[in-house]
């Protein structure tokens, strides 16, 4: 259960997607125009990343190299359009909410990059996890963008008025410039407090250290985070 | 270190000018431009501009103090923007607004870029448009106990008559420090006399700017329209006081002329086909952001360089 723990701290904390590995840009910044949106785009995005890194995990031997990544596209969209239409049918607030970028899931370069870097390369529930994982960073910073957005930009929190009735919002935190303002002061708060733990002495040094969980192709033997091939597991575990 | 013992390449050029003489002299021809909009606005407007300066160079202070860097608000340039701010703002805003104004002004597009000399954008014109997209109904609300009704380039656009006399002196609605063209001009006398600007930019500003209005503002070379949209809203400040700013405007000469056409232009574009009356201020952020571009386009050659072999 360690893999399982390991993979789900890594997504949010020490990888996340969105403040450490700064991918997933686009409807980082396009929905998160409040709490709800970001979590909603959040929670959608990690069921398809869970599905699609367990299930392309599951074909990763079958698959041949070269078409790889068309059938990874093949694969998340295939999830994409199951979660759209469920959307649609279920939650049609939601999906009036994030509109065009539902069916842009496909191309979110999270889902492709975990594909790639992680789920081809492991096992089936540590891939459905790293997929969790991710998914759940990617809504914990969405949200977080999204609830700081709509404060200012709207004075409510998740729909419900929170600030003072004088107070005048700033619409232009829920506009497009807004999403950038807030992300660059989020980032620069996590990119603090990663600092003063490195002063600390703690090690940080895997947090951004340009590791992309690709333990395959790395030399760093010796590095404590190393998850092994299969052919490698058993020497690792006797 | 001593000063004499600075090594540069040269040439060396000696000025007693510096950054705080040249802000200084920014900042009192300011002051008739301000003292209108005080004389015509009333306090509010005196109240206004005090919390702005104060706000900008509060902003300044305490974020050099935390970051221990040197402490430069002693070049009175967080002053310029301060006053510049206060120029562009209602005089019926909130005082919030102006402190707001200030310290987005200052911290977001003049500091986090690396202080004075490193701002790629107006700080006093980036606050006035993330003002006015952030709070457009007060920004726009231009009723005051002096007057109520829409600035003159709005009656214009709406195809109203304007009195033209009462534009140049200022007697109009509009923000603090704009109304008045004559104060503006004599801020921009003090200034160009004093040799801290020159007519490179807002001359070909405002002649491509005549020159577009004649074109394209459906009226052809029509006098008195023409002096409406100069004597209206903010071009004469925008032209003077905020495409002139050193930091912001292209360096080589060719590229000066080339930044203050396309001002021109622009605000030729957003005055007359864009859904609001006026544009000075989206223009000038415009050409700000365009100014390395033309830099790059205007460089000039080298001694010894290019040219065409035989």
């Amino acid at each position: 259960m360690n893999d399982v723990k390991e993979r789900l701290i890594n997504g949010l904390i020490k990888e996340n997607p969105t403040f450490v590995l700064m991918l997933g840009m686009c409807p980082t910044l396009a929905v998160t125009t409040s709490a709800i949106n970001g979590l909603g785009m959040g929670l959608t995005t990690m069921v398809v990343l869970a599905l699609s890194n367990a299930f392309i995990s599951l074909l990763r031997n079958i698959i041949p190299d070269k078409v790889r990544i068309p059938a990874f596209i093949v694969v998340i969209a295939s999830f994409v359009t199951m979660v759209e239409l469920l959307l649609e049918g279920f939650i049609p607030s939601l999906y009036d909410a994030l509109g065009i970028y539902i069916p842009l899931i496909v191309v979110n370069c999270i889902i492709l990059g975990r594909a790639e870097a992680y789920a081809s390369k492991n096992k089936v529930i540590a891939s459905l996890f790293d997929g969790i994982g991710m998914g759940l960073g990617f809504s914990f910073a969405l949200t977080c963008i999204g609830a700081v957005r709509e404060l200012i930009g709207a004075g409510t929190l998740f729909g419900f008025a929170v600030m003072p009735d004088s107070y005048v919002p700033s619409t232009i935190f829920i506009m497009a410039p807004g999403a950038f303002f807030v992300l660059a002061v989020l980032t620069a708060i996590q990119n603090k407090v990663k600092i003063a733990g490195e002063k600390r002495g703690k090690d940080m040094s895997k947090i951004q250290s340009g590791c992309g969980s690709d333990c395959l192709n790395c030399n760093d033997t010796v590095c404590t985070k190393r998850i092994y091939d299969e052919k490698e597991e058993g020497k690792a575990n006797g | 270190m001593s000063d004499l013992m600075k090594v540069s390449s040269n040439p060396h050029i000696r000025s007693k000018s510096s950054t705080s003489s040249i802000m200084l002299a920014v900042v009192i021809a300011l002051l008739p431009a301000a003292g209108f909009g005080i004389y015509n606005f009333g306090v509010d407007a005196l109240i206004l501009i005090l919390v702005t300066v104060l706000s900008t160079v509060l902003t300044e202070y305490i974020f050099e103090k935390i970051l221990h860097k040197k402490i430069t608000i002693g070049d009175y340039s967080a002053v310029v923007t301060g006053l510049l701010l206060a120029m562009n703002l209602p005089p019926s805003a909130p005082w919030w607004i102006g402190v707001i104004g200030g310290i987005f002004a200052i911290l977001v597009v003049k500091m986090l870029f690396g202080g004075l000399g490193q701002n790629f954008m107006n700080p006093a014109l980036g606050a006035r448009c993330f003002l006015l997209i952030s709070y457009t109904s007060i920004m726009t609300d231009f009723n005051c106990d002096a007057y109520t009704g829409a600035t003159p380039l709005a009656e214009l656009k709406n195809g109203k008559a304007v009195d033209i006399l009462n534009m140049v002196i200022g007697k109009t609605a509009g923000t603090i420090g704009e109304t008045s063209m004559i104060a503006i001009v004599i801020g921009a006398c003090i200034l160009i006399m004093l040799g801290i600007i020159d007519l490179r930019i807002p001359g070909s500003y405002i002649i491509t700017f005549v020159i577009f209005v004649s074109i394209f503002g459906g009226r052809g070379f029509d006098t008195a329209y023409i002096s409406a949209h100069l004597a209206g809203g903010g071009l004469m400040l925008g032209a003077f006081f905020m495409a002139t700013d050193y930091v912001t405007r292209p360096v080589t000469i060719k590229g000066q002329y080339v930044y203050g056409i396309i001002l021109g232009i622009l605000t030729g574009i957003f005055r007359i086909f864009g859904a609001s009356a006026e544009g000075v201020s989206y223009a000038i952020i415009i050409g700000n952001i365009l100014v390395p571009l033309i830099e790059k386009a205007t460089l000039p050659k080298a001694f010894g360089e290019g040219g065409v072999r035989a």
